[in-house]
């Protein structure tokens, strides 16, 4: 087991950066997600840390060593593969055992470590079976058990949940878990599913075009996206951005929405946006559950105002309501009670304790 | 009474239609059934009345009787063929051509295939295409060229190749090789690009990797890109009757029709007899291992 | 040669210029054009110099020793034999492969019209036409157009029709040749076509039923644009084959009755290797590349275009 850690790492396609840049300080027995939407070089990266891509520029270290020379197999790592990857031709021993009989293993050895790994993975009874006779589920247990009885430095997932069906990702992400406490190998895992990235990860990095938007825990990214973009990637439904302007008039800050509407901002917000004002346009950020039904009695920060529904969605513990504010589509979180309808009118209340105010020029939250 | 009276032919209407459409399809069927028949007959008639024709005395041939019947039926034919050395001769050649050919063919196609479709290099997707454009060149435009060249071939080395049954092991492989290379590169392009990326990660070598993971992925298409080469060699035609004359170096498909028709005296018995053992073994083979003969014979026409 | 240019990269190592990641890839290259390269030496030895060698001796004279340009073309264009040889050629290929293609195709909606278990069994004796060896059928088919005991002529003299001369008067030798060329190629048509048929998704039949399409119609709009490239490639595949053949003419007719049935193949091969004049034999061969080279571009066009489509 080792820690990884990429130096300014770049991938260059043909004068085309895929990847620009990526420092990256991942501790040993850390369950890292890097996490983007498609063809933000997540998965460049991860093949860059396996071997299987070169590295144009920068430095890859696992356990301390440069690994840019250093071909896949003698990185001592071990990869999960999207379609899985197995042999189709071999049983789900073979396939497992197949890394320790080129490296010429003792069979007893062998047996032990493909037998503890089908334990772990609750696979035992599938040893003899073919992939084609398994189960979307059972493949990726095997996959993973291909990868456990290596024994590698670092675990490498590439996308391994895509191609099962709703259902069985979340069973899957719950094993990986169990899993990754029970061997506690360091772990690079790449996803475009922000919900997989978040239930996972020790820590989560969020990349677009190339580059790391933001590092952090998931409860960090959750509650204080540093980009506008990891604000808008992490959470579902995703975080409301309205246009508006920060005003001060005798040193009180609001924010005005529309010219009817302008939301005060909360004392425990008001210190930090002190002196931004009027300081061009900017963006509102509120997640759909800090836009609630107002009740008689409003918590504090929270902001009543009227909204026009134009959409309802029941998901039965709660209703999604849609509704139009300054070109921008709102989407709120209210009581399946609340009497949200269609075309009506519902007094909600904005949570601004919770707001997060961006610069549109620079995309950054303030 | 009014009512049941307008139900009742409404009805009978409705189920008459249901009727009408299911007895349509009987009929397509039948009409199927019957046209595949015929067609089947017009396709098996050559076969079988090679069969039949073998299965006579000469004399029998020779009568007015019903051509379509065997009145004595007798394997004198069979036992003279396989008692005879020069047929046992011809059927020797071909077998060593065929088999040698078809090794031959492998070792050339399948690693060109792992090199064109897995390990790009310089100009390799112009060979790939090559390869194919080659495949459609066909024996008769390179029969004459290929003689002089043996010929002159002879006169600088005294090496004599024309007459020799192994100069079909030089001439043969290049109508297998450019087919089984096509649809080899086809076979291992569907191979997804994780499995080798999983093999290198396992530390296996690009050897092991195609010895350990594409040949036997790829099975199936070896196995028809076999097959093919095989009955390739098996049947060709030109190259051995333009390129030996010798009994003894004759193969199969000359031997019969050079050998057998002697003159005007067409002993037809044997000649079907020799034609119907020489048809046997791509038979035999398509027999047993049809599916992959076909997938052979429809890999051609997809891209590799 | 293999052995230098490794032991070269070995050397290599030491210096580190490079990554040796990149080293490896520059390496497999380099065993991949080794691998490749027994190939390289057939296609170029024994396809590409024999062509172009093939054109070199057209410009020769029989003897070989002399150059006359393009004496041995002026030559047979003089000679009316050699117009018969093109025209009987074209009608060969032409007409065998547009029958080959519609009995290939109505086979194939035969075999796919019937329950799909009794499929395999069908398509098995359909195709055994084309798994014997040529050499091997026609020869039961000389048989069974031998002027004394045709047994084709067996059957039709019961019903009433004279015997026919199958190989003996020269409009009918062309008609069996042609015949015995349908009967080997329809069967690989209909392999092809049947495989074409069951690709086709059998929602957008259901999708045309509901639209109220009658059979022919489903034909018309969806089957046939759905096998287009099928038909088009198996076609030109066919057109090459067909007109490049040799065994199927060489055996019935050996190319007579008075030449009448000669076509490209058969006809250098009785000028060039019977009768010793290879120039005049590579000439005639020649003859046959501009319409192979257009039914090659077509079909690799098309099977570009499949390639990108699937």
């Amino acid at each position: 087991m080792a820690e990884v850690r990429l130096r300014k790492v770049v991938k260059r396609f043909d004068d085309v950066e895929a990847v620009r840049g990526i420092d990256l300080d991942i501790a040993d027995h850390e369950f890292v997600v890097l996490v983007g939407p498609s063809g933000c070089g997540k998965s460049t990266t991860l093949r860059m840390v396996a071997g299987l891509e070169d590295i144009s520029d920068g430095e890859v270290l696992i356990g301390g060593d440069v690994v840019n020379d250093v071909p896949p197999k003698d990185r001592d790592i071990a990869m999960v593969f999207q379609n899985y990857a197995l042999y189709p031709h071999m049983t789900v021993f073979q396939n497992m055992s197949f890394g320790l009989r080129l490296k010429h293993y003792p069979k007893a050895e062998i047996k032990k470590r493909v037998d503890e790994a089908a334990r772990i993975l609750d696979i035992a009874e599938l040893l003899d079976r073919k992939p084609k006779q398994l189960s979307g589920g059972q493949r990726q247990r095997v996959a993973m058990g291909r990868a456990i009885v290596r024994n590698p430095k670092v675990f490498l997932f590439d996308e391994p949940l895509s191609n099962l069906d709703a259902k069985l990702r979340v069973a899957m992400r719950t094993e990986i878990k169990k899993v990754h406490q029970q061997v506690r190998t360091t772990t690079i895992y790449v996803t475009h599913d922000q919900v997989e990235a978040m239930t996972l990860a020790d820590r989560v990095v969020v990349m677009n075009n190339g580059r790391i938007e933001q590092i952090g825990t998931p409860n960090q990214l959750y509650h204080t996206p540093e980009t506008r973009f990891v604000a808008g990637f992490i959470g579902s439904p995703a975080m409301n951005f309205i246009p508006c302007q920060l005003e001060e008039r005798a040193g009180a800050l609001s924010i005005r929405l529309t010219d009817s509407l302008a939301f005060p901002v909360p004392e425990a917000k008001a210190s930090r946006y002190r002196g931004r004002a009027a300081n061009g346009s900017m963006l509102l950020g509120l997640r759909p559950e800090h836009i609630t039904e107002a009740h008689g009695h409003l918590e504090p920060g929270a902001v009543p105002f009227e909204a026009r529904l134009e959409v309802t969605e029941p998901m039965g513990m709660e209703t999604l309501v849609y509704f139009g504010v300054n070109g921008a589509q709102v989407c709120g979180r209210v009581n399946p009670n609340s009497g949200a309808r269609e075309g009506a009118a519902l007094r909600l209340a904005a949570n601004l304790n919770n707001m997060h105010l961006i610069d549109e020029a620079t995309g950054r939250v303030i | 009474m009014a009512d049941t009276a307008i139900a009742a032919p409404a009805q009978r209407v409705r189920r008459r239609k249901y009727g009408s459409m299911s007895r349509d399809r009987t009929w397509a069927l039948r009409w199927s059934y019957f046209f595949l028949t015929l067609f089947v007959i017009f396709f098996l008639l050559p076969p079988v009345y090679m069969l039949i024709t073998s299965l006579k005395t000469s004399a029998e041939i020779s009568t007015a009787a019903n051509p379509w019947w065997v009145f004595n039926p007798t394997l004198e034919n069979y036992r003279e063929l396989v008692t005879s050395p020069q047929y046992l001769g011809y059927f020797r050649n071909s077998v060593l051509v065929s088999v040698i050919v078809v090794a031959v063919t492998m070792l050339i196609s399948v690693p060109a295939a792992f090199a064109l479709s897995r390990m790009k290099f310089w100009g390799s997707a112009t060979l790939a295409t090559g390869v194919f454009l080659t495949y459609l060149v066909p024996d008769t435009l390179l029969f004459i060229p290929l003689f002089k060249m043996f010929a002159t071939f002879a006169d600088w080395t005294g090496i004599q190749l024309i007459n020799r049954w192994y100069v079909l092991l030089i001439v043969y492989p290049t109508l297998t090789v450019p087919f089984c290379t096509w649809i080899m590169i086809g076979y291992f392009a569907s191979i997804p690009k994780e499995l080798d990326e999983a093999a290198l990660i396992d530390g296996a070598g690009w050897l092991q990797t195609l010895t350990k993971v594409f040949i036997p992925v790829a099975l199936p298409g070896l196995i028809a890109a076999t097959i093919f080469a095989f009955t390739v060699s098996w049947a060709q035609f030109l190259y051995p009757l333009a390129f030996t004359t010798s009994t003894e170096q004759l193969v199969l498909p000359v031997g019969i029709i050079t050998s057998l028709i002697k003159g005007d005296v067409f002993n037809w018995g044997q000649i079907m007899t020799g034609a119907l053992l020489g048809a046997a073994p791509p038979l035999i083979i398509y027999a047993f291992l049809m599916d992959y003969y076909i997938a052979g014979l429809t890999a051609g026409a997809t891209k590799g | 040669m293999v052995d230098a240019t490794l032991s070269q990269v070995e050397v290599a190592r030491p210096a580190g210029k490079r990554s040796s990641l990149r080293r490896t890839i520059e390496r497999k290259s380099t065993i991949a054009f080794f691998m490749a390269l027994p190939l390289i030496v057939l296609i170029t030895l024994l396809v590409v110099y024999p062509a172009l060698y093939s054109m070199h001796l057209a410009t020769l004279n029989k003897s070989m020793e002399r150059f006359v340009g393009f004496g041995n073309f002026l030559f047979l264009f003089k000679r009316e034999t050699f117009w018969k040889v093109v025209q009987q050629s074209c009608i060969f290929a032409i007409t065998a492969v547009v029958f080959k293609a519609i009995i290939g195709f109505v086979v194939a909606h035969f075999v796919h019209n019937i329950p799909a278990k009794g499929q395999r069994k069908w398509r098995g004796m359909l195709l055994v036409p084309w798994v014997i060896p040529p050499a091997m059928s026609c020869l039961a088919w000389l048989w069974l157009f031998d002027p004394s005991y045709s047994a084709f002529n067996w059957v039709l003299g019961h019903l009433g029709i004279g015997p026919i001369p199958w190989t003996g008067d020269a409009h009918w030798a062309r008609f069996s040749v042609i015949l015995v060329n349908i009967w080997i190629g329809a069967p690989f048509f209909m392999i092809m076509y049947l495989a074409a048929l069951k690709s086709v998704p059998d929602q957008l039949y259901e999708a045309a039923a509901i639209d109220g399409a009658n059979w022919w119609q489903r034909t018309c709009y969806i089957t046939l644009p759905m096998m287009r490239n099928i038909i088009a490639i198996t076609a030109l595949f066919s057109l090459i084959v067909t007109f490049a053949n040799f065994d199927i003419v060489q055996i019935l007719t050996a190319g007579g009755p008075i030449d009448m049935t000669h076509v490209f193949a058969t006809w250098s091969f009785r000028l060039g290797i019977q009768g010793n004049d290879i120039p005049l034999g590579a000439a005639v061969s020649l003859f046959m590349v501009p319409i192979l080279a257009v039914a090659a571009i077509f079909i690799l066009r098309d099977i570009t275009r499949r390639g990108s489509e699937v």
